[in-house]
């Protein structure tokens, strides 16, 4: 089993990253987003557009393959793959990207993600449909029907089980932001305090306004190649040391499972750590899917940076800000650089890995990279080749 | 029911819950070979993989286990519900369920507050259960 998770560490390196503006309102098609974006990334890259032999896609993105291969002029692909479940996607990509490598199915694959996410269709809303069926009807006829809506039931059980508070939730908020406010494509730069998180709007109580992420227009790309060929492109290579996908045990839908003050993602924690041959000890940097302030805490507890219940206390005193004891999202994430899916997190930790980063680490090494606490979970381990 | 939240719309698996409301009860999806009650409806029990299934009637009581009080309506013909409780109530029967309390202020919502069953009317011949806080 352990040469199960081994099998693609260090095969595969991140070598390009590419990004549009991100905005409220980009004024153009998602199509014309990723396109910008990929080739972007393969210029980051210092490769051909004619390299890419193999391309993932986030199922919920409205550009597929075929218009890539039309308009962006792919024309070498030999291996795709598709990867669900919204906020796994970020890193779910590059599991498939480095799997495929391994296996030698492609050598240069391209993950992208596009959205006009505040001008197009906003996750944040929804609009009356008549009726819903699924999983849907069982929480929406009740009025539970957006992402806070439904994520604030995990941090109000967490707040119940483990005492953890507003303030905390506040202290990731501030920590965000400063690392936003840090970085010149952030769409959130203007700096908060506790004091603004407590005076924000309350959404679904108990999370608030600035509890929330941002909905953004933007589109992102990331190349992945061999590590064997990595060294001669432009940039220091990234290594892809560890991946994992991951599914909760006793998961029924996102609000049915047991215990809904755990993240399911306990189970990528272990493999993603197996994968790699490291430990929580061995991360300098940590990238979390933030959709809400609390499931960074929620990740700290998953992911074995402290126990169950200590994730509030340890976002206290700026321990996960860009110059504390474990830096975290220092792009400003979902929070305040945009919302593209998490996929920015990726480019973030090789600007890190880099040292170009608006919110630099010394000696960052070694950086974990997770997303969603929901039902099917994604993680992947980078370092500096 | 919450003005501007959508209906059920029933399928193959999950007819038998929404029939069942509209005689005012509410039926549990039992494992008919292991016992284990399953949520939300579904084609086969998770635990043993059988696909018979037993409908049994809940006795109606539960407790809160977690709640939002929303108050930013997720469309413009919310408006005027918000703010709203919705959360989740375990029942006595082991499973968790989705509903909005009724007969208290939001303020007065604690973990494992008792709360008992009642249907409200909905359009289309639905009938969605829902709870209130019990024995008051």
């Amino acid at each position: 089993m352990n040469d199960t998770l081994s099998g693609l560490r260090d095969k595969s390196a991140i070598v390009g990253i590419g990004e549009t503006e991100y905005s409220k309102e980009s004024g153009r098609t998602e199509l014309s987003l990723a396109c910008e974006a990929i080739k972007k990334a393969a210029d980051d890259a210092g490769i051909a557009i004619d390299d890419i032999d193999g391309l993932v896609r986030f199922d919920l993105d409205a550009v597929d393959e075929v218009a890539l291969t039309s308009h962006l002029g792919l024309k070498n692909l030999r291996w795709m793959s598709h990867t669900g479940y919204g906020g796994t996607g970020g890193n779910a990509v590059i599991v498939h990207a480095a799997a495929a490598i391994a296996a030698g199915l492609a050598s240069t694959v391209v993950c992208y993600r596009a959205l006009n996410g505040r001008s197009g269709h906003r996750y944040g809303q929804a609009a009356p449909p008549t009726h819903v069926g699924g999983v849907e009807a069982f929480h929406m006829p009740w009025g539970m029907m957006t992402p806070a809506q439904i994520w604030g039931q995990f941090a109000r059980r967490h707040m119940i089980e483990y005492g953890t508070t507003t303030e905390q939730f506040g202290a990731v908020a501030v920590a965000l932001r400063r690392h936003g406010s840090l970085n010149p494509r952030a769409m959130m730069r203007k700096p908060i305090t506790l004091e603004d998180h407590r005076n924000s709007r309350v959404i679904a109580d108990p999370l608030r306004l600035l509890d929330c992420c941002i909905e953004s227009d933007g589109g992102c790309a990331v190349i992945v190649t061999r590590a064997d060929r990595a060294g001669d492109l432009r940039h220091p290579a990234v290594l892809v040391s560890g991946a994992a996908q991951g599914s909760g045990t006793k998961a029924a839908g996102i609000i049915f499972r047991e215990n809904l003050a755990e993240a399911e993602s306990v189970h990528t924690a272990r493999d993603v750590y197996r994968s790699a041959g490291l430990g929580p000890k061995d991360i300098d940097v940590l990238m979390v899917y933030d959709h809400f302030t609390p499931f960074i805490i929620f990740s700290l507890e998953a992911y074995g940076f402290c126990p169950p219940g200590e994730g509030g206390p340890f976002v206290e005193d700026g321990r996960i800000e860009c110059d504390g004891e474990l830096p975290v999202n220092t792009h400003g994430g979902n929070h305040s650089e945009a919302y593209i899916h998490g996929l920015p997190h990726v480019i973030e930790s090789v600007r890190q890995l880099r040292g170009t980063s608006t919110a630099q680490v010394p000696h960052a090494e070694v950086i974990l990279s997770c997303s969603s606490v929901a039902q099917l979970s994604a993680a992947i381990i980078m370092r500096k080749a | 029911m919450i003005h501007g939240a959508p209906l059920p719309s029933p399928d193959h698996d999950t007819k038998p819950f929404w029939d069942g409301c509209r005689e005012g009860k509410f039926l549990i999806p039992r494992c008919r070979i292991c016992g284990t009650a399953r949520w939300p409806p579904g084609p086969m029990c998770p635990v043993c993989r059988s696909d018979e299934t037993r409908w049994a009637l809940a006795t109606g009581s539960g407790q809160l286990y977690s709640w939002v009080i929303v108050h930013h309506p997720a469309n413009a013909e919310m408006a005027e519900s918000v703010p709203y409780a919705v959360g989740l109530i375990a029942l006595a029967e082991g499973i968790r369920v989705v509903g909005n309390v009724h007969g208290c202020q939001p303020e007065e919502l604690v973990d494992g507050l008792r709360v008992e069953l009642f249907f409200e009317e909905a359009a289309d011949g639905f009938r969605l259960p829902n709870f209130r806080r019990a024995g008051d």
